[in-house]
């Protein structure tokens, strides 16, 4: 099968919060001077993809959509040994929200050809709308499932996958035909794999697509519909720090008898 | 006129998530001054119409025997449909995983804009905006959804409870036209935590993290939670390396809990995890590190080896208890 795994680049969720800084425009996270990662759902469809390949075959295609930074990740999951890896790059003065963000991605998708498989993550870990997904799934016209943390297929059913998604009470095993959309979280099963230093360094050498929104008929004025559709009117560091009361006493014992009274006194509340 | 819908499920009760989307959906209506709409997707107890009923100016009641459960493609045609004729300014969902999938896709459909993750919902200048935490926590937003109707599902059992209506509501069916569908089928539905148990309704919740090292520990915080009748959870730490199963997260993409009671045993408090206890009560935490951020969110706090504490702790409460 043919998967298409999107990758988004994120600021590394384990910048300590004293370090977390907001723009000059209010408007985003300031990424100066901070790192920046994979973001892990995205690891997580990355690893799943791969996981599935070595099953049974197919090919990977990993696409990031985003600023010149981006291509850092991509060579990661050439070093990963997905089979090709495209940048669409445009640097936006403000952040694209998921609708405009899934419309280049459902773009550049048709342009690569058919695929059977598309995977996002369930959501990012900066901004947290775990929209792309179920938005891209709406502009190629296909079934989405989300939160899927398993995908199987059966070869003497070419078409179908059979597939594990997570619940509020506990799973659905769903037996679906591609084309798919799916939005992948994370298990024990899908931790994502660190490349072999022999293809870190092939990577470097590997051919990366890159595109400019125009090479996919695009442009900010035809995205401007879906760009314009949310605006952030505020974003602010929250201060509220509670102060803690830690339980004294001349013995361990007699701290935790403190611990186990105040413990009661809030349960019978 | 438009109006705001707030969107249950038949085969959930009226619960306090539930409770949760009419209250906010009462308010924004209210807001907004057009009509608070509730539409229940599925086969609806009358119970559960009439508990509605009291906070809604129309119930629609949309039943087909296609969604006797809750199915992706199935359940998105049956909200599309209702949406596009309805023309509402908003619809509201709760938080559950199958809220999270529908958002998205009924936004698209509908022309409109979506949005997560609500702590709350306010009308300005004619656009919907909700606040949210982003950034693991890190920083908290205020997001204007400018394209009509804002598709949204809120922080549920976060929201104030709705008011009851001065008169019931109206009660009507829904005709809906479905077919089946045939690229998605459900094999199995696998139930591993009964609706009694659900985290996010736990009033009290004994959580551990990367610092217990191991599944085995988890058995000695089970009978400390036992002792004061508690629910566990745990890190996402503790999750992915499967010492306990993916449903007992709690955090960013964890479940969000709002207990009387939190007690993170060995948990350092990273701010992705603090943002799924925020509505938390009481937190108490137990780590041995009195660095461990958990503490700038705890009232209570005790700097030392879980190994050496909960034994004896589960054995002080149980005294104090009796």
């Amino acid at each position: 099968m043919n998967i298409l795994v999107c990758l988004k680049q994120i600021l590394d969720p384990e910048l300590p919060v004293r370090d977390f800084r907001i723009d000059s425009a209010g408007r985003d996270a300031d990424r100066r001077g901070a790192g920046l990662v994979m973001n892990i759902f995205c690891a997580n469809a990355l690893e799943t993809a791969l996981q599935f390949r070595e099953k049974h075959g197919g090919k990977i295609t990993a696409i990031a959509f985003g600023s010149a930074s981006a291509e850092e990740m991509l060579r990661k999951a050439l070093a990963l040994r997905v089979d090709t890896a495209v940048l669409v790059k445009h640097e936006f003065a403000h952040r694209p929200n998921p609708l405009a963000v899934a419309r280049v991605l459902a773009a550049s998708a048709r342009k690569l050809g058919d695929f059977d498989l598309v995977l996002t993550g369930r959501e990012s870990g900066d901004w947290g709308d775990g929209q792309t997904g179920g938005l891209l799934a709406e502009e190629l016209g296909r079934p989405c499932l989300s939160f899927v943390d398993g995908i199987k297929a059966d070869p003497s059913q070419p078409t179908d996958v059979q597939i594990r998604r997570q619940t509020d009470e506990g799973s659905d095993a769903i037996e679906a035909s591609v084309p798919l959309v799916l939005t992948i979280t994370n298990n024990e099963h899908n931790v994502p794999r660190i490349a072999k230093t022999r293809d870190v360094m092939q990577a470097f050498k590997q051919p990366l697509t890159q595109w400019s929104l125009s090479d996919l008929g695009l442009d900010e004025s035809s995205l401007a519909d879906e760009l314009s559709s949310t605006e952030i009117i505020e974003l602010t560091i929250p201060t509220k720090q509670t102060k803690c009361e830690f339980i004294t006493g001349d013995s361990l014992d007699e701290r935790i008898e403190g611990l186990a009274k105040r413990i009661v006194a809030v349960v019978q509340s | 006129m438009g109006s705001v819908v707030s969107c249950l499920f038949g085969w959930n009760p009226i619960d306090r998530a539930a409770l949760g989307v009419l209250g906010a959906g009462q308010r924004l209506a209210k807001q907004c001054s057009v009509e608070h709409v509730v539409v229940i997707v599925g086969g609806a107890s009358e119970t559960s119409v009439a508990d509605a009923s009291k906070f809604a100016d129309v119930v629609h009641v949309a039943e087909h025997p296609l969604l006797a459960s809750y199915h992706s493609e199935t359940t998105l045609t049956a909200l599309t449909q209702i949406g596009r004729s309805l023309k509402p300014q908003a619809v509201l969902l709760g938080n559950e995983i199958y809220c999270q999938e529908l958002v998205p896709r009924l936004a698209h459909r509908l022309g409109g804009t979506p949005g997560g993750d609500a702590l709350s919902l306010n009308a300005e200048e004619g656009s919907v905006v909700i606040t949210r935490t982003v950034y693991g926590g890190k920083a908290l937003a205020a997001i204007a959804l400018r394209r009509s109707p804002a598709v949204v599902w809120v922080r549920s059992r976060a929201q104030e409870l709705p008011q009851p209506m001065s008169q019931n509501a109206e009660v009507k069916r829904w005709p809906l036209d479905l077919e089946p569908c045939s690229k998605v089928k459900l094999i199995d539905r696998h139930v591993e935590v009964q609706e009694a148990s659900r985290l996010e309704d736990a009033r009290v919740i004994v959580s551990g993290g990367r610092g217990l090292g191991g599944p085995e520990p988890f058995t000695h915080l089970q009978a400390l939670a036992s002792a004061i009748g508690g629910q566990m959870a745990a890190s996402r730490a503790a999750c992915d390396a499967g010492w306990v199963p993916p449903g007992w997260q709690v955090g960013q993409t964890g479940k969000k809990v709002s207990p009387q009671l939190y007690l993170a045993v060995a948990i350092s408090g990273a701010s992705q995890h603090i943002m799924g206890i925020a509505d938390a009560k009481t937190i108490v935490a137990i780590n041995t590190d009195p660095d461990a951020p958990i503490f700038q969110h705890c009232q209570f706090g005790l700097v030392g080896d879980y190994r050496q504490v909960v034994g004896p702790l589960r054995d002080k409460l149980v005294e104090l208890l009796a």
